[in-house]
């Protein structure tokens, strides 16, 4: 199967009013694209749609060319979704955080592929710091972490340059080309500039 | 990490099969959930002391006559014990839905209603098992006659797995309701009847010296259906609050 995600005469409809209709949407290897649009214009929405979240929608969805409640599994066992709230665990440190999405995926994972992910990240000195004790750009990083940490071919960001520092911007758009030039695929929402990435694409909306 | 057909100019990201580990993924839920309850101890005390206040209240309340008090013991235990689990339902998922774990969670590539279940046997393990075991001291309290100090640990602790259970669906259904509280009660009241009717009847079974097993067993029969039915809607309702 190849990695690919396609939207067909995709449509919401929200509180009387449509965000999108009629869209069509192409994604493949190596690819980084960029919704664009107003504040409520819908790419959250979007987002959520295309990472399999909402069910209120009008249109098709496939992966790998096959519809998408059919390879639904396929599907979520490649994505790697970060939305508006990191899902970060004030309560828990770094480390434990990152241990639980670990083995969601189904995977043990070991102590120092996840501290090493979070040093990647920035947070070295921190692993044991109850995250809420840490900022809000630092627990974005922890969330940020599971990029690296996780094998995902196809990522869904949503926002994820908020709170972010200039330098870590830097250095995640750089891991988003380097994501795509392996060929995996982005799907990004964002209002930062993204400069450093050649192959990008935009999705208009509203 | 390249499939063969890769060319140098796309090369194609291997992709996964869901690789199963619901497993692993049960134990670090039962885990993180463990570990998060147990740092908050406040949040799991509050049923505990909920419970001891209302039942110290009532021989305040009512009149310290032993008797008259052992005749409404099973109904006042059963009744403050259900209403304490009730207090501790409404945070079940919401912690996890105003973070962002929660969609997180229905993303995993793991049956939602394996995970679901996961969180609703902490809840019962910090707030069920507790208020079991705290019941007969508060009976004494009540001058419960002994003998059903025993049938009263027991039916609680299998009640309130129900309990929790049916709680967890209309947590489920109202974590994304900003004030979702007393529409949860008003849900999932009506449910808890059944429980409250056959839990206190062993209790008064126990007492009158009758035979306490039809009612453990209805609890029982009750607990399994629960078990078999809730974590479906569990997760069908935790994906209708997404939604909206």
């Amino acid at each position: 199967m190849s990695l690919c995600l396609q939207a067909r005469q995709l449509a919401c409809e929200r509180d009387d009013r449509w965000l999108f209709e009629g869209l069509d949407l192409d994604i493949h290897s190596g690819e980084i694209v960029r919704i664009e649009g107003p504040n409520g214009s819908g790419k959250t929405t979007l987002l959520k749609i295309l990472s399999g979240q909402l069910s209120d929608y009008h249109g098709e969805l496939y992966w790998g060319g096959a519809p998408m409640h059919e390879v639904r599994e396929h599907f979520l066992a490649n994505l790697l979704y970060l939305g508006h709230a990191p899902g970060v665990k004030a309560g828990l440190t770094p480390l434990e955080n990152l241990a639980w999405y670990q083995a969601l995926s189904g995977e043990q994972g070991s102590e120092s592929a996840r501290e090493e992910a979070l040093a990647h990240v920035g947070l070295s000195g921190f692993e044991d710091v109850p995250a809420g004790q840490l900022s809000a750009g630092q627990q974005r990083r922890i969330a940020l972490a599971r990029l690296t940490l996780t094998q995902r071919a196809l990522w869904v960001l949503d926002e994820p340059f908020t709170a972010i520092d200039r330098h870590g911007v830097g250095a995640l758009e750089a891991q988003l080309v380097a994501h795509a030039n392996a060929g995996g695929c982005v799907l990004v929402t964002t209002h930062h500039e993204l400069t450093a990435s050649p192959v990008l694409r935009r999705v208009q909306l509203g | 990490m390249h499939s063969s057909n890769a060319t140098i100019d796309a090369p194609v990201m291997s992709m996964h099969d869901p690789k199963g580990g619901l497993v692993v993924a049960l134990n670090a839920t039962l885990k993180r959930d463990l570990t998060l309850m147990l740092r908050r101890r406040g949040e799991v005390l509050n049923p505990l002391v909920f419970f001891a206040l209302v039942i110290t209240l009532f021989p305040i309340g009512i009149s310290p006559d032993p008797e008259l008090l052992a005749a409404i013991a099973p109904g006042l235990l059963w009744v403050a014990a259900l209403l304490a689990a009730l207090l501790s339902l409404d945070s079940l998922f919401r912690s996890d839905y105003e973070d962002g774990s929660l969609e997180q969670l229905l993303l995993a590539p793991q049956p939602l209603a394996a995970l679901g279940l996961a969180k609703v046997a902490v809840h019962w393990l910090l707030t069920g098992l507790p208020l079991a075991l705290m019941a007969p001291v508060l009976g004494i309290m009540l001058s419960l006659p002994a003998g059903s100090y025993a049938v009263l640990a027991l039916s609680l602790a299998v009640g309130t797995a129900s309990l929790s259970l049916i709680g967890a669906i209309g947590a489920a259904l109202t974590v994304g309701l900003a004030r979702g509280g007393v529409l949860l009660s008003l849900l999932v009241l009506p449910l808890y009847i059944p429980i409250l009717i056959f839990g206190a009847g062993a209790v008064q079974a126990a007492i009158m010296g009758d035979g306490v097993m039809a009612h453990l067993a209805i609890l029982g029969a009750l607990l399994a259906v629960a078990l078999m039915l809730a974590p479906w809607a569990i997760a069908a309702s935790l994906r209708i609050s997404i939604n909206g």
